[in-house]
C-alpha cells in the first residue's frame, strides 16, 4: 500500500502496539536546561538510569545571557539552572555541550549543524519547536518534561498516530519573500489550531527550492498551526547539507544511509487526510498584527474588522483598517530557532547597504549557535551589523522567550524574526510583530514596518 | 501519580480562545527548577486584570476553557501550575496537543467537547452550578444533561489507576525494546556508531 513519509517514519519505529497506539522507539533526544530538571528528578525518585546515554545531547540555550559570556552568569536562578543541567548530564552519562564551547547554541540549530539530526530518525526534545528537525525527513516532535524522563529511561514513547496533511506550495517565491512568509501564510490560512492532530508534510516546487535553512524555518513554525510535526522529504539538498557534518555517518555507512533516505519520500499515490495548496508565487511578505501567529496579514492589506481580534488589537494598540506598513517600532530582534541561521543573518545584512538603525530603535542580532556566529564573522557580517548600529550577541534563545535579561519593557514594540507573538512573550506588556529577517532589518533601519521589496529597489 | 476517577463541584469559566502556555505560565518563571508550588505563578500577568477568574485562592477543581487552550510551548509548568491550584479537569473545545498530553502525566484530565456543549458548561459555571465529571463512565453531567466524552482507553486506564508511564513501559516492554534495537542495529547501523 502507498505510504506517506510520515507513515514510513512511523512504521520503522513501532516497538509494540496496543489500544490503537504505538510504542515508538526514539532514536535521538536533545536536552536543554529548562525542560529537564524535573525529568532527571523523576529518574532519581524512581531509581532509574538512562538506557542509551549516547543518543542524548544536552546544551543550555533558553536562560543563558547573550553578552559577557566570559563571566559567570549574573542571574542567580539562570546560573543555577545551567549548572544543574551540567551536573545532571554528568551524573547520568549524557554529553553536555559547554556554554563556553564552539558547539553551543539553540538546540534546534545545533542538532542539524552537528549532523545529530538525520533523515529517517525519531527525535524529541522538551521544546515545541522540535518540529524544526522534520526539515530533514525526521519524525521530530516536542514533548513535556515527564516524557523527557520516559525517553531517557526507556528510549520509547506511547504515541497516537496523527492524521496527515500535505501543504503544497506551487510555483516559486518572489524576490524579498522567504520561508518565514510561507510559514506565516500557511498559519494564517489554517489558523492556530487548524493543524492540531496532524503531521504536516510540506511539498511542491517552492519547498523543493528551499535551502535546509529555509525548510527548517518552515517546519519550525508548524507548531504555531497546532501540529507537533512538520516534514519535508529528504533530497539532494538534504544530503549535501549533511555530508561531512561532525556526527553524520561516513564512508560506507554514509552510502547505506543515503540509499535508505532516498526511500523515505511519500509514495506518488499516497493519500493524505487533508490537502492544502498555496500559490507560493502569490505570497507577499507577511507581518503578524495580533497575539497569536495566525493573526497575520500580507503587506498591501489592512487589518480586518472582526470581533475575534478585539482583545488582540487592544493589546497591540492597533485598529481595524490600519495597514502594517508604517507602524513604528522601537525594538528589532534577529535570531531564534526560527531565523537564527547563517542564511537568515545574510538576508538581514543584505538589506543594510550602508544605512544605520533608526534613532530610538534598539536592534539585536543573536546568532543561533557558536558555529553560525563564527561563520557569520568569517564573512564580516558582524562588522556590517555593528557598523549599522545593531548589537552583535552570543548565541541563545534570547528575545524569543525572554528568559534571560534580553527582555522588553511594557509597551515596547518589536519587529522580530522569532516564532511567537503571544502576550508578554518578549516581556510583560511588550508587543511583538513576527516577520522575516529581511523585513526586520528593513524595519530596524526605517524605525517602522516597511515593505522590504520597496527598500531593496 | 494521583489517580482520578470523579471530580464534582463548581467550575471556573475562562471563555477566551487561544490561551497559550505563556499566559498560563509566563516564561520568566521557567527559571524555577521545581515542579511543586508553581500555582503562585499561574496566570501571573493576568491576575491583576479585573474580573480574571483564577486566583491563588482557587477552590474549584474544574476549569471550563476556550478553544485551543494550552497552545504554544511544551512547558509542563503549565499543567503543574494549574494543578497546584487544585484544578484537575479542564474542559474545552480543543487543546494545544502537547499541553493535552502533559495533563495526563500529572493526574489531570483534559476533556474535549463540542462548542455548544462547552458554551453550556460556561453558563453553568458562571451561574455557580455544580458539574460532575466521571472518568469511569466517560461523562460530564451538569444542569440535568449528561454529556459523554471521548478519551483513549490507555489514558483513561492510566488515570484511573494512577499509573506512571515510564515504570509501566519498563515493566511490560523491555524485551520488545531490546528486540527492536537488535533489528535496527542490523537495518540502520549508522544509527549505532560509537560516537553519535
Amino acid at each position: 500500500m502507498a505510504r506517506t513519509l510520515y507513515g514510513k517514519l512511523w512504521d520503522t519505529h513501532v516497538v509494540a502496539e496496543a489500544d490503537g497506539k504505538a510504542l515508538l522507539y526514539i532514536d535521538r533526544h536533545l536536552l536543554h536546561e529548562v525542560s529537564t530538571p524535573q525529568s532527571f528528578e523523576a529518574l532519581r525518585e524512581d531509581g532509574l538510569t538512562v538506557r542509551r546515554p549516547e543518543t542524548q545531547l544536552a546544551v543550555a540555550d533558553h536562560s543563558v545571557p547573550t553578552h559577557d559570556r566570559d563571566k559567570p552568569i549574573d542571574d542567580r536562578q539562570a546560573a543555577a539552572q545551567v549548572a544543574l543541567l551540567e551536573r545532571n548530564c554528568a551524573a547520568f552519562g549524557i554529553e553536555y555541550l559547554p556554554l563556553a564551547g564552539n558547539d553551543q547554541g539553540i538546540v534546534h540549530v545545533i542538532g542539524p549543524e552537528l549532523g545529530f539530526t538525520l533523515p529517517g530518525i525519531t527525535l524529541v526534545c522538551g521544546d515545541s519547536h522540535t518540529s524544526t528537525h522534520g526539515a530533514f525527513g525526521a519524525l521530530a516532535f516536542g514533548i513535556g518534561a515527564s516524557e523527557c524522563g520516559t525517553v531517557m529511561a526507556t528510549q520509547t514513547l506511547w504515541q497516537a498516530r496523527a492524521r496527515t496533511m500535505r501543504v503544497t506550495f506551487t510555483g516559486r517565491l518572489a524576490p524579498g519573500v522567504s520561508a518565514k512568509d510561507m510559514a506565516l501564510a500557511f498559519i494564517g490560512e489554517v489558523g492556530a489550531s487548524g493543524a492540531v492532530g496532524h503531521a504536516v508534510e510540506y511539498a511542491g516546487e517552492a519547498v523543493a527550492a528551499l535551502s535546509m535553512e529555509g525548510r527548517m524555518t518552515l517546519c519550525n513554525m508548524t507548531i504555531e498551526a497546532g501540529a507537533r510535526t512538520g516534514l519535508v522529504a529528504p533530497d539532494e539538498t538534504t544530503f549535501a547539507y549533511l555530508r561531512d557534518r561532525p556526527r553524520a555517518p561516513r564512508g560506507e555507512q554514509w552510502d547505506a544511509a543515503v540509499a535508505f533516505w532516498r526511500t523515505l519520500a511519500s509514495d506518488a499515490d499516497a493519500a493524505f487526510d487533508r490537502e492544502i495548496v498555496i500559490a507560493a508565487d502569490g505570497i507577499a511578505p507577511h507581518v503578524t498584527f495580533g497575539t497569536s501567529p495566525d493573526q497575520v496579514v500580507p503587506l498591501g492589506t489592512v487589518l480586518p474588522a472582526d470581533a475575534r481580534f478585539d482583545r488582540a488589537l487592544h493589546y497591540m494598540d492597533l485598529r481595524p483598517g490600519d495597514a502594517m506598513e508604517g507602524v513604528p517600532i522601537d525594538h528589532a530582534f534577529i535570531g531564534s530557532c526560527t531565523n537564527g541561521r547563517l542564511e537568515d543573518l545574510r538576508a538581514a545584512a543584505a538589506v543594510i547597504r550602508g544605512r544605520h538603525v533608526a534613532d530610538g530603535v534598539r536592534a539585536l542580532v543573536v546568532p543561533g549557535s557558536m558555529r553560525v556566529k563564527a561563520a557569520a564573522e568569517a564573512e564580516g557580517l558582524d562588522r556590517l551589523f555593528v557598523a549599522a548600529g545593531f548589537e552583535w550577541r552570543e548565541p541563545g534563545c534570547s528575545l524569543c522567550v525572554a528568559m534571560n535579561d534580553d527582555r522588553l519593557p511594557p509597551g515596547a514594540r518589536c519587529a522580530s524574526t522569532s516564532n511567537r507573538n503571544f502576550e508578554g512573550r518578549q516581556g510583560a506588556g511588550a508587543r511583538t510583530h513576527l516577520m522575516s529577517p529581511a523585513m526586520v532589518a528593513a524595519a530596524a533601519l526605517a524605525g517602522r514596518i516597511v515593505d522590504v521589496r520597496q527598500v531593496a529597489r | 501519580m494521583k489517580p482520578l476517577s470523579t471530580v464534582t463541584g463548581q467550575a471556573i469559566s475562562l471563555r477566551e480562545a487561544d490561551v497559550d502556555t505563556d499566559i498560563i505560565y509566563p516564561a520568566r518563571f521557567l527559571l524555577v527548577t521545581e515542579k511543586k508550588g508553581l500555582g503562585a505563578y499561574a496566570f501571573a500577568d493576568r491576575r491583576a486584570t479585573p474580573g480574571f477568574p483564577i486566583g491563588e485562592d482557587n477552590d474549584r477543581g474544574i476549569l471550563i476553557a476556550g478553544p485551543n487552550f494550552g497552545c504554544g510551548s511544551s512547558r509542563e509548568q503549565a499543567p503543574w501550575a494549574i494543578g497546584d491550584l487544585g484544578i484537575r479537569v479542564v474542559i474545552a473545545e480543543s487543546f494545544g496537543e502537547i499541553f493535552y498530553g502533559n495533563c495526563f502525566r500529572n493526574g489531570m484530565l483534559p476533556i474535549r467537547l463540542d462548542a455548544a456543549q462547552v458554551a453550556a458548561l460556561h453558563d453553568v459555571a458562571e451561574a455557580g452550578g455544580t458539574i460532575d465529571v466521571d472518568l469511569a463512565a466517560r461523562t460530564v453531567s451538569a444542569a440535568g444533561d449528561v454529556l459523554p466524552f471521548d478519551i483513549a482507553d490507555d489514558r483513561r486506564e492510566a488515570l484511573l489507576n494512577g499509573w506512571n508511564d515510564t515504570l509501566r513501559i519498563l515493566a511490560l516492554h523491555q524485551d520488545d525494546v531490546s528486540r527492536f534495537e537488535a533489528a535496527q542495529r542490523r537495518a540502520a547501523p549508522w544509527l549505532w556508531t560509537a560516537r553519535i
